[in-house]
């Protein structure tokens, strides 16, 4: 639900529609939404930007004084730019299992499940109304040392009679993937749902295999949805720590993890300030790169 | 074979499906579990403590019962606002309106983190650092959750026919009569389902929250904070209802929609 409403707002800059009332009732309509978004969504971010230059020296207690110390930013690459790339690096590969297990799953949706269509689609919204931590505990469980999916693994050499799961890489990529599944299965079958499905048959009646007309004709027509399922999938995970947290180690810390201690335990507010609008211009520059790459202008 | 090739993809699709639903089984069979050791997690026995008792984790049920509170003023706020919203930005000509749209893009796109932890760059600025808490908590998820309501609500009424509403008036409705008897009726399945998105937003909020939360302790924090002295097996009975109730929601009202669509037909 949530992601496909998240392409939604891009499309809606439809100029054709008519209809529309105009008048101040408009503004009036509108006006609480805004101020709410604008208070506590766009002026924060300028607090956030003040604080990353705030001058490090100063605390909770005593305060801060704005001294436009450009240096947090230098201090915070320099002592924290592996949890930065980690964070970019596994955000990337769990994107990557999520695009292939979501294809799947939403081609599988659009054209296979007749009508049991719909249903199909709440089937995968529905495991994710359950708590989240909940969720990545019970992975814990599965996961384990001992486990079931451990033992396996071992008994048919995949992993080393003393390797394990838990607390190494593996892991957190597969929690990542996990839970952020949804958020490209729905972007992901708005797009392929849409496709003619007429287009694909003149491809077999040209004679290209059926892996050939994937290729060149039901994977194109459905970029945009592989584009907006990318970012949509790429960004929380790569912004996630709860996963890195319950079923990794400290070896796999993620940034948003190191932000969150820098300003609740550490207090150290300007450095977490700075890697915080780091990682914000990190994102929208990887989103720029790859819609401009990928040319779908339209999405942004 | 010629079988298994023609149903391959949705084999494989019913696969990934399957998968979703693991550790969703893995909650309900640890609701069940009665735990040797509180810090080794694994399924030891068969008890309906767990259920019998869902309180006696101590101060699992005070978060809880606050994540709900928190739940359903957000919901509250968020649906109002974003209704409204809806409404102006489907019915309504004003200027501007393409960075309307991109103000309320951004924060479903905008990683979590980042926006808890610009709120609480806000809030420590503005002097509230020592009011962190519930207040803070409720502001941060109407803000999340206000984008998701506008573009739920404004797809249902952009998808909507106004012809029944042209008739409505051309029967000598008033407006305010049309209104209610009409165009709310209609759009209301919009509203209901951006209410519960934004329900489930609030209630399984982390990382916002725990940024702007202070002493103020909700539910995921709660288990966040069990995660690391053990986790009590209640934990995985709330996780369980919450499944329930949430296939009950969505599966009820997928047959009540195939059950209205063929009284249609």
């Amino acid at each position: 639900m949530a992601s496909t409403a998240g392409t939604a707002p891009l499309a809606a800059t439809d100029p054709d529609e008519t209809g529309r009332r105009r008048g101040p009732t408009g503004y009036v309509l509108l006006l609480p939404g805004a101020l709410w978004l604008a208070i506590f969504f766009v002026v924060p971010f300028y607090s956030l930007v003040a604080t990353s230059l705030f001058d490090p020296s100063g605390s909770d207690a005593k305060g801060y004084e704005m001294t436009y110390h450009f240096a947090n930013y230098v201090n915070a690459i320099q002592d924290y730019w592996q949890p930065l790339l980690r964070s970019l690096w596994y955000g990337a590969l769990a994107t990557a299992f999520c695009l292939v297990l979501g294809y799947v799953l939403a081609y599988a949706i659009a054209f296979k499940a007749g009508r049991w269509k719909n249903l199909m689609l709440v089937l995968v919204i529905a495991p994710f109304f359950t708590s989240f931590l909940v969720r990545t505990l019970s992975w814990k469980l599965i996961l384990a040392d001992d486990g079931f999916v451990v033992n396996s693994l071992q008994a048919v050499h995949l992993l080393g009679s003393d390797g394990k799961l838990l607390a190494t890489p593996i892991a957190v990529v597969a929690g990542l993937t996990y839970n952020f599944l949804p958020f490209m299965v729905l972007p992901l079958f708005a797009s392929i749902d849409k496709i003619d499905h007429r287009l694909i048959e003149a491809a077999g009646d040209l004679y290209a295999n059926p892996i050939t007309g994937f290729f060149r004709v039901t994977f194109p027509l459905s970029l945009p949805g592989v584009i907006s399922g990318t970012l949509l999938t790429f960004i929380p995970a790569a912004g996630d720590y709860i996963n890195a947290q319950l079923l990794g180690s400290p070896n796999q810390r993620m940034v948003g993890s190191v932000i969150q201690s820098l300003f609740t335990d550490a207090n150290n507010y300007p450095i977490a300030g700075a890697l915080s609008v780091i990682m914000m211009t990190g994102i929208v520059a990887m989103v720029l790169f790859y819609v401009r790459s990928a040319g779908t202008e339209e999405l942004l | 074979m010629g079988w298994l090739r023609k149903h391959l993809v949705l084999i494989l699709g019913l696969l990934v499906l399957v998968y979703t639903f693991i550790p969703i089984f893995v909650v309900v069979l640890m609701s069940f579990n009665d735990p040797a050791s509180k810090l080794i997690y694994k399924f030891d026995g068969f008890t309906l403590d767990n259920w019998t008792n869902p309180c006696g984790a101590e101060d699992m049920c005070s978060a809880l019962g606050r994540s709900v509170e928190i739940g359903l003023l957000a919901t509250l706020g968020a649906t109002l606002l974003g209704t409204l919203a809806a409404f102006a930005l489907v019915r309504h000509d004003f200027r501007g309106r393409s960075s309307m749209n991109l103000l309320i893009f951004l924060p479903m796109a905008a990683p979590e983190i980042v926006m808890g932890s610009s709120l609480l760059a806000l809030f420590v600025s503005a002097g509230f650092a020592g009011q962190l808490g519930f207040w803070t908590i409720l502001i941060a998820h109407i803000m999340f959750c206000l984008s998701f309501v506008v573009v739920t609500v404004r797809s249902r009424l952009a998808g909507m026919d106004d012809t029944l509403e042209q008739a409505a008036m051309d029967l000598y409705a008033t407006p305010a009569q049309t209104f209610w008897r009409v165009t709310f009726p209609l759009v209301f399945p919009g509203i209901l389902g951006a209410a519960l998105l934004s329900f489930s937003l609030s209630f399984d909020d982390f990382i916002v929250t725990n940024l702007n939360a202070g002493q103020t302790t909700t539910f995921p924090m709660y288990v966040w904070g069990a995660a690391q002295r053990g986790v009590p097996m209640q934990v995985n009975v709330v996780g369980t209802v919450m499944f329930l109730v949430s296939i009950v929601i969505v599966v009820g009202g997928e047959l009540n929609s195939r059950r209205r669509a063929r009284a249609l037909a």
